[in-house]
């Protein structure tokens, strides 16, 4: 491997230079949002600067230069996540789309009253209001596997859950809270045993590590684009084909029909049948710079990175008196949830800032799992392709003075 | 003192911290640890402003047709922030607590804790003062 190439990238994030309360800026809210590199923000501007047009249906020259820009961005996607075909690549606008796009649909067909759901105790709200909704609309049992004080999956727990009404398990590959990395392999090669449809957030999992939906063998992947460098307000749902055939669509209105008349409306195919209205080209197109940056660097060497600076933060934090980290399983990245014995996080919180210092303060959308740890909230730390050990040095140096006040 | 009195102190001693984020922080920690003890048994639910990340709590009582606030907050930022509501509030009448309007906040660099962001409450503060005067008007 060639040497991480850490002061080229970050070079490539304008705002990593930005100066926040007259400190540089640490950025340490990654999991929240990345920041994007140029090439991400000039791509979208240059959409629209020089070639802004509805896709698809145009004719003329315009409308011909982004509909394959944006569907560039389809098939470069499916290459990154080795799905089968660009069919299986439906774009919305984030996880929490995906997930109430593949809940809503599979409640008008696939699950009915007394159909079973499990989920886990550390999923993000995203992952369990939706599945709350279905439940209640169509009578189904929302099943919960517990969660370890490690902040581990229970697979026995889980396998003790299967029923033969168990018709689908969501799970996040990688817990936002905890850092958690859960044995989805494993859990998915169970449900496939039974039946059972496999749904994995990987809101967390998608920049941090490589991702093949084929070798996993999920029947849904859905990610965002905002957590992997890329621009707000695009994500992605990967669904096997042969499901997503079957599905109803999630919304109705233009670019998902075939016809349309007052009697009846037929449609349209993969994918389109579950992309409604205009999508959002600009930043569909920003994400494939995103993708492009992350393969350029190469998923391994990043993944190598953010080990090894996963390894330095956990060192350094353990070493400091008085700090608790919530969440500390075997297999986890670089996600640090902490509490400070004289401190409370949300003024920790404003105080690191007051130092340039970003971190999130708060539940982090998992209620849930924070009454099970019996705590309202946690300060966070999250970790990306640019950070670097002096960063987390001086985040530990600020931290140390705040709790000696 | 009247409330506009007040704020006008207020403002003028955050002029020496010049809008500096880190000196306003730790100017309001300063103010808030020099609040009078608050009664644990007053920390009910009946009392609680709840904040997204903090919790106060805010109590009254009512002496010659003044109302008399005190409270507590689970975190340091948040209860200097109180200190100096009470201060604007405490010891007015209903009618004067009603009719203030808290222009110190804008003079202060004060700003962010209010509008956009729910994590802090001000405004919920704000809002809990102004329950208590119009249900003793």
């Amino acid at each position: 491997m060639n040497k991480y190439p850490l002061k080229k990238i970050r070079d490539d994030f304008p705002i990593l230079s930005s100066k926040i309360n007259n400190h540089n800026l640490v950025y340490f809210d990654n999991a929240a949002t990345t920041q994007k590199p140029k090439s991400v923000i000039d791509s979208i501007s240059n959409y629209y600067k020089n070639y802004n047009a509805n896709i698809h249906r145009g004719i003329h020259t315009l409308a011909e230069k982004a509909t394959e820009e944006f569907e560039q961005t389809r098939s470069l996607i499916k290459n990154f996540i080795g799905a089968s075909s660009t069919k299986e690549i439906i774009f919305t606008r984030g996880t929490t789309e995906g997930l109430n796009l593949i809940s809503s649909s599979l409640a008008k067909f696939h699950l009915k009253e007394g159909d079973e759901i499990i989920i886990s105790e550390m999923e993000h709200h995203s992952n369990i209001v939706p599945w709350q909704m279905i439940a209640n609309s169509n009578k189904l049992t929302l099943k919960v596997i517990e969660v370890s004080k490690e902040g581990e999956i229970n697979i026995d727990h889980f396998k003790s859950l299967i029923t033969d009404k168990t018709k689908l398990v969501s799970l996040v590959y990688i817990s936002n809270t905890l850092g958690t990395i859960n044995p989805v392999q494993n859990i998915i090669k169970i449900c496939s045993q039974h039946n059972i449809i496999s749904v994995i957030d990987g809101a967390q999992s998608s920049a941090h590590k490589k991702i093949n939906v084929k070798s996993l063998n999920c029947d849904f992947y859905v990610f965002s684009a905002h957590k992997m460098y890329g621009p707000t307000g695009v994500g992605v749902v990967f669904g096997k084909e042969k499901i997503l055939e079957k599905m109803p669509p999630y919304m109705g209105g233009g670019e998902m029909i075939k016809d349309v008349s007052f009697s009846k409306t037929s449609y349209n195919d993969l994918p389109y049948k579950f992309e409604a209205g205009t999508p959002n080209i600009g930043d569909v197109i920003g994400f494939k710079e995103a993708i492009k940056y992350i393969e350029d660097i190469g998923i391994e060497n990043i993944e190598s990175h953010e080990i090894s600076l996963k390894k330095y933060a956990e060192k350094a934090l353990n070493n400091i008196d008085g700090i608790k980290i919530v969440g500390t399983a075997k297999n986890k990245i670089g996600i640090f949830s902490f509490i400070t014995k004289n401190v409370h996080y949300y003024d920790l919180g404003l105080l690191l800032d007051a130092k340039g210092i970003a971190l999130r303060t708060g539940h982090h959308c998992t209620q849930p799992l924070m009454d099970k740890f019996d705590l309202d909230g946690t300060a966070r730390l999250s970790l990306a392709i640019y950070n670097t050990t002096d960063e987390i040095d001086y985040f530990v140096d600020s931290l140390i003075k705040l709790m000696k006040r | 003192m009247t409330t506009t009195q007040t704020q006008n102190d207020i403002v003028e001693d955050f002029k020496v911290l010049e809008e500096d984020f880190e000196m306003t922080l730790n100017y309001l920690m300063e103010i808030g640890e020099k609040m009078d003890d608050y009664d644990e048994e007053l920390k009910s639910d009946d009392n609680l402003v709840k904040g997204c990340q903090s919790k106060v709590w805010l109590s009254h009582e009512l002496k010659g047709g003044k109302i008399f606030f005190s409270g507590d907050s689970n975190t340091s930022i948040t209860k200097g922030l109180l200190s100096l509501l009470i201060k604007i509030f405490s010891g007015q009448t209903p009618e004067d607590i009603l009719n203030t309007k808290l222009y110190f906040i804008n003079k202060t660099g004060l700003c962010r804790f209010i509008g956009t962001q729910r994590s802090n409450g001000l405004e919920a503060m704000e809002n809990k003062f102004k329950i208590i005067a119009l249900s003793n008007k």
